[in-house]
This record gives structure tokens, C-alpha cells and sequence, in this order.
């Protein structure tokens, strides 16, 4: 590990200033240290921001608002979460390991690195890690790869659960820097890699995140997550679902879908929920509509069964939503 | 033996030292002054190193040497083999030379005066290398498959070719037959302890503490490395969390923290990363099979042909005898087999529990249910219509043989009479339900073991041997032995074990430290009250002074007449706050024993499994073993042992694999959120049922061994279940989503 300083503090506003001096934000640390003890991650300074009141879990007007440090845990097991929005709680209880989660905070999660191999290896080339140095994985080691959103310089999923159920929410995200605060939708905080995968999210230098705002809708009472994998928990996916529908008169209204484990961001699903709108909530429908989500799709030597997974698990997802309706 | 807690379900002696966190494993043997060493692994699969930078990583803070080949002592390194190395090649020679073998390979060592500055210049050390191009794989079109040479006799343990009848003829001939390849991927052990060695030297004489489950050979590799008498180290370990054979060998880096405590004159403290145990620590060599069976209609054998490759290393050949089971397990006038090595440029294999056995096994029981399915007949009716009377590769009557029972006894608990035998017919909503159901055999050996026995004036007893405990419970069940053979409540009993200067005893492994070391205590004990006769004569105090020792003996833990009359005197009262009682004796098995029976334990495995066919995942849901294996010591470690190894074989059905990248033979999901073992919610309720069964040729305590025998036959019951419920054979291990998506 590299040596490190780190920075407690006490105000958001001091927070933004260690960072702007070249400090790193740590919250739960399940990422970052283990980053940093293979040397991947070399931050000089930290700055740890576990006592800035940015825990709040709660129901504003037409919102569930989730404050950055929120633990998954508490997140997944809050009643207001449980009843208007199932499907984060479903997300982050299929997430990582208890231990993990009493200790991984939401900003922390939507912020995680990626889970391939080579990336964590610091003697393989991996432009993510180290721009230029070439991807260890697209001739690789690759099974877990992404197939949607790829690029020839970097192929990682990016590997959050709970990203996957906000981004099918139309979740939007507060954050503060030395510019002041803004707001924008989740989806928009994770970058393709195209030909610069090592800038992963869109925050600018500095900035905080400060809460997650999820929309209230009737219908999100449907929604499900997903997630495949082979052993029964503890496991990334390999490809994951999250599903929302509005039923009424027996005909698909409105329908949210994301997947994990396929994109090199959080994927949503627009043509397969274009499919499902005016038609009804059948198996037959369901399928129809979820060959839509691999148009584009490309294998890479190891991942081929990705592209069978994937219509599969949005198919069963919006079997187990439509059970819900 | 009397009424006595052999047999008896008491709880672990050792359970409340290990909850407390008072049991002490290697890396927590302390010493003053110590320092901190962390290995430095090459990344390249093969070739030689340039140049190394050191210069700069020896000034970093804290650093106090940077030890590689450039300056690195020559190491003695004289012939040294225990029954654990491969006896064929040489092993790796750490810091003696350029050469790189595999991906891995310990290239230099930093000691430092802590852990992180130790670890952070092990990231600065900079090596330029020149590479090649490993071979990494035995299905790579340029792999060349040699004949071991240990395995070139006929008469080998295990032979690379051995044939009785005429096998490929018998198959050509017959009618019904499955032929199949099996694949099976590469394990590492992946215990929760990793390896660890804490090294001091004093003068010439060296102590380590050091992970191990033999520390006698550790003993003797230490001292063939430095050219020293094995009398002059001393090797401690007293528990051992978990190995499945990884701390059998003495690996690259005990000698490591040796020397870096040698080079550096103080202690030094050295412990394998996660990373790192997978690179240099053995595993389980990845293998391809082709099983071929033939049956008449009626269901009788008439071919088996078993071939086996495996990988092994350039430098070692790594044998283990995965076709074994094969020539005698089922009854069968044509039987051939065959095992080849592929050397591959990879690090040395080794035995991992059940070593071959559960790898052959898988096949034969895959096979066999395979045969079953083509014969259109329930897979135990076709296992008891070929039930030897003999083991037909050797001639010899078996000691005990209860494979029939276990299937029996396990199908009528298991409720297999309800299973419809259409695959795919049987369901539960969405999940397809499959029921499957293997065999399982291995042998019960026992190895020459020594044992002490001191009885203490104050009515305690010490009981010593340099075995070790992985976890079976050894302390618990020889504590048990001693109670039971001296007749004294076990409480008084302190069994000790895992240090190098204790009376010898066989690797803990290969499922016969009962067998072997149990046997020893037994010996022992009884060679104790004959030691206890000869004191009460022979002390001109005693009552019994002068008496002739055949008069007397010691029954229920008194001494006394064999006829009844006069008083009896217990340990304290003959004792009399004297000197204690001290022998020590070796226990075996006698050739002619060995030579006159076919001795193995036996198991049976029913498993559920339910299986989302669209999705291709597959959960147990319920399984059972039933065991053949003589007298068990302690029903619960039994247990214990059972339900770890239907864990580490539902492991090894559905779970692990080491992915190497083909390029340079580096793992790349060796780390425990990737290279995946079964958690609790993998796990259903787990059943076990001991026959009751009494073999009295395989030794005096009637002990079989289970360590082994029961993750054999895990796997394969999975496997068959997993057919029973799809339709559909996965050939390759572990089962995964994509092979069922696939298939
Ligand atoms: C073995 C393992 C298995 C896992 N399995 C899963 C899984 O199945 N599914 C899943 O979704 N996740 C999984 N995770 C990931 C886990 O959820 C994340 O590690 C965790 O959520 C990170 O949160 P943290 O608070 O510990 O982040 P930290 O490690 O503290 O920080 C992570 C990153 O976020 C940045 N950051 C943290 N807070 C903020 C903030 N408020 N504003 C700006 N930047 C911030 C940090 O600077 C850092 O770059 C797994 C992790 C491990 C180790
Ligand atoms: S896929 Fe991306 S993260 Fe992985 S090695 Fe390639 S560039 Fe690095």
C-alpha cells in the first residue's frame, strides 16, 4: 500500500476543499482499500467523510430521497424503501455480502470501480488502469465482460446492482463542488469507454455527492430485480434484470427496464420497453420484446452465452413484475 | 474396550481455545525484533529474468533486505523427498537462478520492519524479463502427453496402462454403451488460513511455526535446503485452519522466510497473500477423461475403458490414481486403463483432497448413470447387478465391503422408490427437480506411527504424536482413543501434537491419521499398563512388590489381580507422587494383513438438485450420504467432516475452476470473490447415516477413514441429477450457467 494521509471532516464545504487539494473521498472503504492495498488505487490523501449528516433515508413529495452514506444495508431494510421502491431494496439485498453491506455507503456503490481481473492486476496492460497500456481482457480472460457499450480499448461491466435498479427509476443524483451543486440523472454519471476508459463517471473534480432522488410512481410497487449468477449470492452478475411495469386494463401502460452484467454502464432497455407498451403482459409479449435488448450486442471470445442470458433474464424479470401488478 | 467414550459424540477438546480466539495459528507466533517479509512474483509464464532494480527499493522506509538471485546465498538443497513430493524431477529452487518456470514464480523477497512497507516496496521492485510463450493447457495442440515414469510398470500404484481382459474388443462387440469425454477444471485447496511461516535462527539451528500438516517433512526439507541436521529444526504447529492438502509439501516460501531471517539475523514473519496461493501451493491438476462402458442387455459389465490426462509441471511429475477405483469397483471381465501427464509450464500439482480419486470417480459415476439411462434400468439396480465378490484386479476378498448398503440403506431414506426415471419429468413450478445418485470408494490405509504416552503421578496423562489437525478434530478423537484404551474418564487426557520433535507420525492426509496415529495411541496406552504392571512389581514399595507381572493387569484405569482378589490401585495411588510412566511405541499394519485383503470404506450420495432450465442455474436441494467405514470415534467430527465434504464437493459439481489466461499461465479470478466456493444459501440441509459396521482386518481399532471417501461421489451425484432433471449431460466440471445454456 502507498502511503496516506487521511483528512476527517465535519462540513460538506470542508470536504469539497480537502478533495479540491487532490484528497479521495472514502465512505464504507470496501472499494477503495482494496484497491489500494493492490495498489491500483493510489490515493495520497484521503478524505474521510463518514460523519457529514448525509445518512437521510426519506419520502419527500414525490421522491425517495438517499443520502450518499446511507449503508446499503439500512437502505435495503428501510420500510418507506421497501414499500414505494422494492426493487432498489431487491437490488442491494442481491448485492455483495452482509458484512459488505452493513459497511458500503450508496455513494460509494454508484462510484465502484470495475470487477475485471486485469484491471486489478497491476502487471497487465489495461487502458482503464493505465491509459494506453493496451486491454488484457479483450483477447483474454473475458466471460464476465460487457457485450453492450463496448469499445476496442476496454469491454468492463460496470458492476453495481443498485446502478441498475436506479437508472430503470429515472433516478437523478444531487452533488456539490467548488462550482456549487447540481443535479442530473443517474444514467448520465456513467461514461462508454470508447477510447478513454479510465474517465469512468462525469463528477467533476471535487465534487460530493450529496443524495439520490427516485421518483415515486404508483407502479414501481411492481418492480423486480434479477440477478444471475452461479452461486446464490455473493456473486457479481452475470447478468442481472430490473423490471418495472404498469398494467391497467390488462395492457402494458409503462415499463422500465435495465440490466447488469451486459453493459459498460448500467443499460437501460428502451426498444425492449417500447415493445411492451400497448401489449399484453404475456410470456409470449414479454419474450418478443426482450429479444430487442441484444441489438447491437457483440460477443467477445468468452461471453457468447451473455448474449443468450440476456433476453432470457428480462423475460423472467418481467414475468416476476408482472406477477406483482 | 469398556463402556467408554470411543464412539461418543463429545464436543471438540479444542472447540473453546478456537471460539475465543485462544488457539494460536502460525502467523501468530509473535517474536521480539521481528520483521516482515512479502514474495515478489514473476508475471511472466516463462522465461528468464534481465534485470533486476533493487537499488531504489532499498532505500524506501523501512526496507531492510531486497533478496533475489543476484544475492541470494547458494542453497544446499541436498535430495530430499517425503512421501508427499513427486518422486520423479526436482523441486523449485527458490532465488538460485534466472530461470522462470511459471507465472509466479517467487522471484525475490523484501523484508521490512512492517507489513505495509514490506508490501509497498514489493509493488516498487522493478524486473525486466525475457519471455516466452507458455504452454498452459493440456488440450493445447502442442501439449505432449509422456507416460510417468513412475506410472510405467504394470504393477505401478498407479499405472499408466493396465488391462485385464480384452477391454476395446469386449466394447466393440456389445450393444449397449455410452463413451464420453469428461473435463474437469483446475482447483486450488482455497483454505480460510493462509500459508504462513514464522522463522527465527539461532546459530545453526532454526525455529519455525509454520502452517503445515507435516511438520516432519517440513523438518526435512528445511534441513536438505541449508544443509543442516534435521535435529536442528524445529517446526510448530499446533492448529491448522483448513488446508484439503496444501500444507502437505513444504512449499517455496517456508524456505523463503528462512533464509530472509538468515540474510536479515532476526525473526521474520511471512504470510502468502490470497493471490498468492494460488500460484505456487499446489491445486488440483486440471484433467480430461474418456470413460467407455458396455453392457449386455441384461445389464452385466462386459468393457470398461477409463484414460485419463492430467496436467502436471516441467520439473515435477505429479502422479495421483484417478483411474484406480475402476479396476475393482464394479465387477467386470474387461477393464483397461490408462493415465498420461502433460507437463505443462505451470507450477507443480498436488493432492487435494481426495487426490484423483474424486477426479477419477466422477467419470466412472457419471458413466455408469450414463449406462443406466441407455439400459433403461434404475442406476442402483444396475450397481447391484454387478456387485464383485472379489476385487477382481487383484484376486484378493475385500475386508469389509458395504457399497450396497450404503446405496440401499440411503435409497430407502432418500425415497428414491418415488423418483420417476424420465428425466425432466419431475417438477416444482418453474424449477425442474432431478434426483441423482452416486457411489463412492476409497481406501483405508494406515501408515507406520509412533506415539507417547506419559502417565503423570497426579492421575493426568500426556498422549503425543507430530501429526497435525486441519480440522477433523484429531485432539478431540485421540484423546478419546487414550480414554478409552487406559480406561480413565477423558478429561484427564492432553493429547498434544504438531511439533517436529514429538514421536513420528505419517502426513496428515490421505484420510489415515485415525488409522495410522489412532492405532499408535492405542499402542501406546496398552504398552503404558504393561509399563504400570512392571512398575508395581518392580517398586519395593508397591503392594504388589514381588509379584510376577503375569498375575496382575490394568482394567478400567486400576491396576490389580486378573483374578479378583486384594485391592486395585488407580494412576495416582501407584504412583505414589513418584516418577511418571513414560513409553512411547509404533503402531502398523503387517504386510501380511496388507497383502491378504482388499480394504476400502465405501459411501452412497442421493442429491436433489432443482434446476431453472431457462436460466441454466441449478441449487441443491437436498442431499444425503451414508458411509461405510468401520467404527467411527466420534459420530459428530464424523459428521462434520461428512457435511464439509458434500460442501467442498458441491464446490467442485457447480462452483470452482482456476481460469488461467492462456498467455502466461497467470489465474486471473484468484481471489475468493472469484474463484467461487459454495456460501450458506449454496447449501441445503445436509444428511449423513454411519452403517454400523465392524472390519477387524484393516486394524485394531476397526478404522476405515472418511476424510476422503466423502467428497468422492459428490460431484458425480449432482452431475446425474442434474441430467435427471434437464435432460440434458454436462460433461464438464464445475456445472455452470453457461455450460447449461449451452448444452
Ligand atoms: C467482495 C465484494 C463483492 C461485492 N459484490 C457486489 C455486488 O454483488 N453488487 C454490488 O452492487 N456491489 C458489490 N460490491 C461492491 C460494494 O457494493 C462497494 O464496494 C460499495 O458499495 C462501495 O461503497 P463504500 O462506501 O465502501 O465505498 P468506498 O470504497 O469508500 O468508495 C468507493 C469510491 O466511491 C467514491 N465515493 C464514495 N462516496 C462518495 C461520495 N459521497 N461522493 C463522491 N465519491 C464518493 C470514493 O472516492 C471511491 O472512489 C462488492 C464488493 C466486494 C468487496
Ligand atoms: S476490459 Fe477495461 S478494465 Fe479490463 S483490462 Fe480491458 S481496459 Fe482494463
Amino acid at each position: 500500500m502507498m502511503p496516506f494521509t487521511v483528512a476527517q471532516v465535519a462540513s460538506e464545504r470542508e470536504a469539497i476543499t480537502s478533495a479540491g487539494g487532490g484528497g479521495r473521498y472514502i465512505a464504507g472503504g470496501t472499494t477503495l482499500i482494496d484497491l489500494m492495498r493492490e495498489e491500483v488505487e493510489r490515493p495520497s490523501s484521503l478524505v474521510d467523510i463518514n460523519r457529514l449528516s448525509l445518512r437521510h433515508i426519506r419520502l419527500e413529495r414525490n421522491a425517495l430521497v438517499i443520502g450518499a452514506l446511507a449503508r446499503m444495508a439500512e437502505v435495503a431494510a428501510h420500510p418507506e424503501v421497501r414499500r414505494v421502491h422494492p426493487l432498489i431494496a431487491e437490488a442491494l439485498e442481491e448485492g455483495a455480502s452482509p458484512q459488505l453491506r452493513n459497511m458500503a455507503s450508496i455513494g460509494g456503490n454508484l462510484m465502484q470501480r470495475v470487477r475485471c481481473p486485469y484491471f486489478r492486476m497491476l502487471d497487465a496492460a489495461c487502458n482503464k488502469r493505465s491509459p494506453g497500456s493496451g486491454c488484457a481482457a479483450i483477447e483474454g480472460v473475458n466471460g464476465g465482460h460487457a457485450i453492450l457499450g463496448t469499445s476496442e480499448s476496454c469491454a468492463a461491466t460496470h458492476p453495481s446492482d443498485l446502478a441498475v435498479a436506479l437508472v430503470a427509476l429515472d433516478a437523478t443524483m444531487r452533488v456539490r463542488g467548488p462550482q456549487g451543486e447540481r443535479r442530473f440523472p443517474i444514467i448520465d454519471l456513467y461514461r462508454l469507454p470508447e477510447d478513454k476508459p479510465h474517465l469512468e463517471h462525469t463528477l467533476r473534480p471535487a465534487e460530493l455527492i450529496l443524495d439520490v432522488h427516485v421518483p415515486v410512481q404508483p407502479f414501481a410497487v411492481s418492480g423486480r430485480y434479477l440477478k444471475v449468477r452461479d452461486r446464490s449470492s455473493y456473486e457479481f452478475a452475470l447478468v442481472s434484470a430490473a423490471a418495472v411495469l404498469d398494467v391497467r386494463n390488462g395492457v402494458v401502460r409503462a415499463a422500465r427496464v435495465a440490466c447488469g452484467g451486459v453493459g459498460t454502464r448500467p443499460w437501460r432497455m428502451p426498444a425492449v420497453e417500447a415493445a411492451l407498451i400497448g401489449q399484453r403482459p404475456t410470456r409470449a409479449n414479454f419474450e418478443t420484446a426482450a429479444a430487442h435488448a441484444t441489438q447491437g450486442a457483440r460477443a467477445l471470445s468468452g461471453n457468447g452465452y451473455k448474449i443468450a442470458l440476456l433476453p432470457r433474464t428480462i423475460t423472467r424479470a418481467l414475468e416476476m413484475a408482472g406477477e406483482k401488478v | 474396550m469398556s463402556t467408554s467414550v470411543f464412539g461418543q459424540s463429545i464436543p471438540r477438546v479444542d472447540g473453546p481455545l478456537k471460539v475465543s480466539g485462544g488457539a494460536r495459528y502460525a502467523f501468530e507466533f509473535n517474536q521480539s525484533g521481528q520483521l516482515y517479509a512479502v514474495i515478489v512474483n514473476a508475471t511472466i509464464g516463462i522465461g528468464r529474468i534481465v534485470s533486476i532494480e533493487a537499488t531504489g527499493v532499498e532505500q524506501m522506509p523501512g526496507v531492510r533486505a531486497v533478496i533475489s538471485h543476484l544475492n541470494a546465498p547458494k542453497l544446499t538443497y541436498s535430495p530430499h523427498k517425503g512421501v508427499i513430493d513427486p518422486a520423479v524431477g526436482e523441486r523449485l529452487r527458490v532465488f538460485q537462478d534466472e530461470q522462470i518456470r511459471f507465472f509466479g514464480q517467487p522471484v525475490a523477497v523484501i523484508v521490512a520492519d512492517t507489513l505495509d512497507q514490506a508490501e509497498h516496496a514489493a509493488t516498487a521492485l522493478r524486473l525486466r524479463y525475457d519471455a516466452q510463450a507458455p504452454l498452459t493447457e493440456i488440450d493445447d495442440p502442442r501439449a505432449q502427453p509422456i507416460v510417468a515414469q513412475q506410472t510405467a510398470a504394470a504393477n505401478a500404484r498407479v499405472a499408466a496402462d493396465r488391462e485385464r481382459g480384452s477391454a476395446d474388443q469386449a466394447f466393440a462387440d456389445t450393444d449397449v454403451k455410452v463413451d464420453a469425454i469428461f473435463r474437469m477444471a483446475r482447483e486450488n485447496h482455497s483454505p480460510m488460513e493462509p500459508h504462513a511461516t514464522v522463522a527465527s535462527w539461532e546459530g545453526d539451528s532454526l525455529t519455525v511455526w509454520s502452517k503445515s500438516q507435516y511438520v516432519l517433512n517440513e523438518r526435512a526439507e528445511l534441513a536438505a535446503i541449508f544443509g543442516i541436521p534435521p535435529e536442528n529444526v524445529l517446526v510448530i504447529c499446533p492448529f491448522v485452519g483448513g488446508a484439503f492438502g496444501t500444507s502437505l509439501r513444504t512449499w517455496s516460501h517456508v524456505g523463503i522466510a528462512a533464509l530472509a531471517a538468515r540474510v536479515v539475523g532476526r525473526p521474520v514473519k511471512l504470510a502468502l497473500t490470497r493471490k498468492q496461493m494460488f500460484l505456487d501451493t499446489g491445486h488440483r491438476p486440471r484433467t480430461d477423461q474418456r470413460i467407455a462402458i458396455a453392457a449386455t442387455n441384461q445389464g452385466k459389465l462386459t468393457a470398461i475403458i477409463h484414460e485419463a490426462t492430467a496436467e502436471t509441471s516441467r520439473y515435477e511429475e505429479f502422479i495421483e490414481g484417478i483411474t484406480n477405483q475402476t479396476e475393482f469397483l464394479y465387477s467386470c471381465p474387461n477393464v483397461r486403463t490408462r493415465y498420461r501427464l502433460v507437463p505443462t509450464d505451470t507450477s507443480t500439482p498436488t493432492y487435494m483432497r481426495a487426490p484423483g480419486e474424486c477426479t477419477g470417480m466422477h467419470a466412472l459415476e457419471c458413466g455408469l448413470d450414463e449406462l443406466a439411462a441407455a439400459l433403461d434400468l434404475d442406476p442402483i439396480e444396475l450397481r447391484r447387478r454387478n456387485e464383485p465378490t472379489v476385487d477382481e484386479s487383484n484376486g484378493r476378498p475385500f475386508s469389509s465391503r458395504s457399497l450396497l448398503q450404503c446405496l440401499e440403506t440411503g435409497a430407502e431414506r432418500f425415497g428414491w422408490s418415488q423418483r420417476n426415471p424420465r428425466p425432466g419429468s419431475m417438477r416444482d413450478g418453474r424449477w425442474q427437480i432431478g434426483w441423482g445418485v452416486a457411489g463412492s470408494t476409497r481406501g483405508a490405509p494406515q501408515a507406520p506411527a509412533d506415539a507417547s504416552v506419559r502417565l503423570l503421578p497426579d492421575g493426568r496423562v500426556e498422549v503425543a504424536s507430530a501429526t497435525s489437525d486441519m480440522g477433523p478434530g484429531t485432539y478431540t478423537s485421540m484423546a478419546q482413543v487414550a480414554a478409552a484404551t487406559l480406561g480413565v474418564p477423558v478429561e484427564r487426557i492432553k493429547f498434544e501434537l504438531g511439533r517436529s520433535d514429538m514421536p513420528t507420525a505419517p502426513s496428515h492426509g490421505g484420510s489415515w491419521t485415525m488409522a495410522s496415529v489412532g492405532n499408535a495411541v492405542r499402542s501406546a496406552c496398552l504398552a503404558a499398563q504393561d509399563a504400570a504392571v512392571r512398575r508395581a512389581v518392580e517398586d519395593p514399595a508397591s503392594i504388589f512388590h514381588g509379584l510376577t507381572a503375569d498375575v496382575l493387569h490394568w482394567k478400567d484405569g486400576t491396576l490389580g489381580r486378573k483374578n479378583g482378589e486384594g485391592p486395585r490401585l488407580d494412576q495416582v495411588a501407584l504412583l505414589r507422587g513418584g516418577m511418571p510412566i513414560d513409553v512411547r511405541t509404533t503402531a502398523s499394519r503387517s504386510t501380511d494383513i496388507a497383502n491378504r485383503y482388499s480394504m476400502y470404506g465405501y459411501a452412497a450420495f442421493f442429491t436433489e438438485v432443482a434446476v431453472d432450465a431457462d436460466l441454466g442455474i441449478v441449487r441443491i436441494r437436498r442431499m444425503l450420504g451414508v458411509y461405510g467405514i468401520g467404527k467411527v470415534v466420534n459420530p459428530r467430527l464424523a459428521r462434520s467432516q461428512c457435511i464439509g465434504g458434500m460442501v467442498g464437493g458441491i464446490g467442485m459439481a457447480l462452483m470452482e475452476r482456476t481460469v488461467l489466461d492462456q498467455r502466461d499461465g497467470r489465474p486471473v479470478n484468484a481471489h475468493m470473490a472469484d474463484y467461487l466456493v459454495p456460501v450458506n444459501l449454496d447449501v441445503p440441509t445436509l444428511e449423513t447415516q454411519f452403517l454400523d459396521e465392524q472390519d477387524d482386518a484393516v486394524n485394531p481399532l476397526g478404522i476405515k477413514g472418511i476424510g476422503e471417501l466423502c467428497i468422492i461421489g459428490v460431484a458425480p451425484a449432482i452431475a446425474n441429477a442434474v441430467y435427471h432433471a434437464t435432460g440434458k449431460r454436462v460433461r464438464e466440471l464445475p456445472i455452470r450457467i453457461e455450460n447449461l445454456l449451452g448444452a
